[in-house]
């Protein structure tokens, strides 16, 4: 804590705590090695089926236990990490995309088709995430790829109508103004001041969305309409443990833990570069 | 009406114009035409994309139709096809299908299941009524949690303020599936204090409730703390104080009354949230309800049950919206002007 002038909102100064920010760094590190070189964490090989050692509760020989065909749980986890990120960060920027390029027309388009485009974001938004991502998973059919689009274009909406309050702001400020007094063409002061500005949130909210894409995308696993087995995206595991909850609870609280921990960290990081930005604009 | 809401009127008042007063009724009259003419264009373009949406399976829709109920893929014959045609009016031209479908809508119809033979509203119809209870019981308890955590914690010093709001925090962001779990775990296959199978009793009803009410206690939590805290800081406290009114009742008469206003406006947003959580919710507690017909009809790729179930929430959360923003408009003519 550097400034103590001007206090933040509580929320916004526990999750700034730098611990709290060191701890989420450390974990997001921790993932990326998992992404890139899983076998370095992996203690067992995550596909080899060991049925004498089938169901065992967390214990040293296996940290988070043991599925019904005695693979290792946390080798299970450590290389599903692959998955469940792509399809977070793949259904993160396919909800950014669309929402950049509905929330901008919004905001800056001509009357008529402006119009048009707000409307169509909220008829959007009145749809529940989950719900836009299920309708896609029944015409589709499950699949990771659907995931990516289902859960992108569930959570289009609300990140549309986030960006075009930001496109408007900007469009309605001093400098914007001072731009167009200055005589500076509509496109230059389109490309040079209100995008970048109204854009740079996006950084942070880039971070929060793909904690959430993860979130909603397992959610999707979860009801049976993720990755397919043998495949160990998180998801799946929730949904292959769900048979085993009053034998094996770890089978399912874990990989839930780990979601809801990276759920947790995006938010953390996501929230301090909100706070950094704000700063730096002042 | 209360001492607060009487001072505040009052100053509205003295502030309008006396002569602009006769035209209030209608000024509200207005308002709310627009904003009825406003949410029918939203609910006109839902159940658009709700018929588009059904055309967009790969592959004719007949014989998509015809493989969906016999359970098997392959191409059909014209004469099979036939009676499939002649139900679902495939033989018309897109704009044909489109405007049946929208007046089948305005009456109250989303058409025929492709896998049940019978038409969607029924389906709905019979599995509503449990996942309306579950939705609402939800929705109290999320208030009850949320008054409570947020009264005994907010405003009180940093320490138990801070705690206060990161547990709104971390209750908000915690995924359905998992609370949901964690709840069964403890609460039932520990203590056995519920049935581990919901069913629909009142005592299977707790836990599936607590676990769409906690994130939404916890989201609801944040945007009333914000506001608790800064009318804490009104004057209309500071004098309820100098009057000798203790700080529980200082808190529960005056405090919360403003406070509550932020979550009272996110109700749509709330009844939406649930009726969509009912998914994963029934799935998990083994509930009957719509959401677990829309899991199986999307298993199926039955898209009339699909798409009637997703455009009933949205007709939902639009009404809801439309009459939390018009009750607004009536009580509180400040709102107008934003």
């Amino acid at each position: 804590m550097t400034t103590l002038t001007a206090l933040p909102p509580r929320t916004a100064r526990i999750l700034r705590l730098p611990l709290g920010l060191y701890l989420a760094l450390a974990f997001v590190l921790l993932l990326v090695i998992a992404v890139l070189a899983p076998q370095l964490l992996a203690t067992h090989d995550p596909f080899a089926l060991a049925y004498a050692e089938a169901l065992q509760p967390p214990s040293w020989a296996h940290v988070f236990g043991t599925d019904e065909s005695g693979r290792d749980l946390y080798s299970r986890v450590i290389f599903g990490a692959r998955d469940s990120l792509t399809i977070g960060l793949g259904a993160a920027s396919v909800s950014l995309s669309l929402a950049v390029v509905f929330g901008a027309l919004a905001g800056l388009a001509p009357k008529p088709i402006a119009v048009v485009v707000d409307r169509f974001i909220e008829v959007l938004f009145a749809f529940p995430s989950l719900l836009i991502a299920l309708l896609l998973v029944a015409i589709l059919g499950p699949s990771a790829l659907t995931a990516v689009f289902a859960v992108g274009l569930g959570t289009a909406p609300g990140y549309a109508r986030m960006v075009r309050g930001q496109v408007l702001a900007a469009r309605n400020s001093g400098y914007v103004e001072a731009a167009t007094a200055l005589g500076h063409s509509r496109w230059r002061i389109i490309g040079a001041h209100i995008l970048p500005n109204a854009l740079r949130p996006l950084v942070a909210i880039f971070a929060l969305s793909v904690g959430q894409s993860i979130v909603w995308a397992s959610s999707l696993s979860f009801l049976g309409f993720g990755v397919a087995p043998p495949a160990s995206e998180w998801g799946a595991l929730l949904d292959a443990g769900r048979a085993y909850i009053t034998q094996a609870g770890w089978l399912i609280v874990i990989p839930g833990l780990v979601i809801v921990a990276v759920a947790l960290a995006a938010t953390t990081i996501g929230r301090h570069l909100q706070n950094t930005l704000e700063k730096g604009e002042k | 009406m209360t001492p607060t809401s009487l001072a505040s009127s009052a100053t509205v008042a003295q502030e309008v114009p006396a002569p602009r007063r006769p035209s209030r009724p209608r000024a509200i009259a207005l308002t709310i035409a627009r904003k009825v003419a406003s949410a029918l264009v939203v609910l006109w373009g839902a159940a658009t994309v709700a018929f588009f949406a059904q055309t967009a399976l790969p592959g004719d829709r007949a014989t998509t139709i015809f493989n969906i109920r016999a359970g098997q893929a392959q191409l059909r014959t014209p004469e099979e096809l036939a009676p499939i045609n002649a139900e679902f009016g495939l033989q018309n031209p897109l704009i044909v299908q489109y405007v049946d479908y929208l007046r089948g809508v305005v009456g109250g119809t989303f058409g025929n299941s492709y896998q049940q033979y019978r038409p969607v509203t029924d389906i709905i119809g019979e599995q509503l009524g449990a996942t309306v209870i579950l939705s609402l019981t939800a929705i109290l308890f999320s208030w009850v949690l949320m008054i409570v955590w947020v009264t005994l914690t907010a405003g009180r010093g940093p320490r138990l303020g801070a705690i206060g709001s990161l547990v709104d925090v971390v209750a908000a962001g915690l995924p359905a599936y998992w609370l949901g779990i964690i709840l069964l775990l403890v609460f039932a296959l520990g203590l056995h204090w519920f049935p581990v199978i919901g069913g629909t009793g009142l005592n299977g009803l707790i836990l599936p409730a607590l676990t769409l009410a906690i994130p939404l206690a916890g989201f609801m939590g944040q945007s009333t703390r914000a506001e608790f805290e800064r009318a804490l800081d009104q004057p209309f406290v500071i004098s309820a104080r100098m009057r000798g009114m203790g700080d529980t009742g200082v808190r529960l008469q005056h405090v919360l009354r403003h406070a509550i206003i932020p979550a009272v406006t996110l109700s749509g947003w709330a009844l939406g949230a649930t009726l969509s959580g009912a998914v994963i919710v029934e799935a998990i507690f083994s509930r009957p309800g719509i959401g677990s017909v829309l899991v199986s009809a999307v298993n199926a790729q039955d898209l009339p049950v699909v798409v009637g179930i997703v455009t009933l929430v949205a007709v939902v959360y639009v009404v809801a919206n439309l009459i939390v923003d018009i009750a607004y408009s009536i009580i509180d003519p400040r709102l107008k002007a934003s």
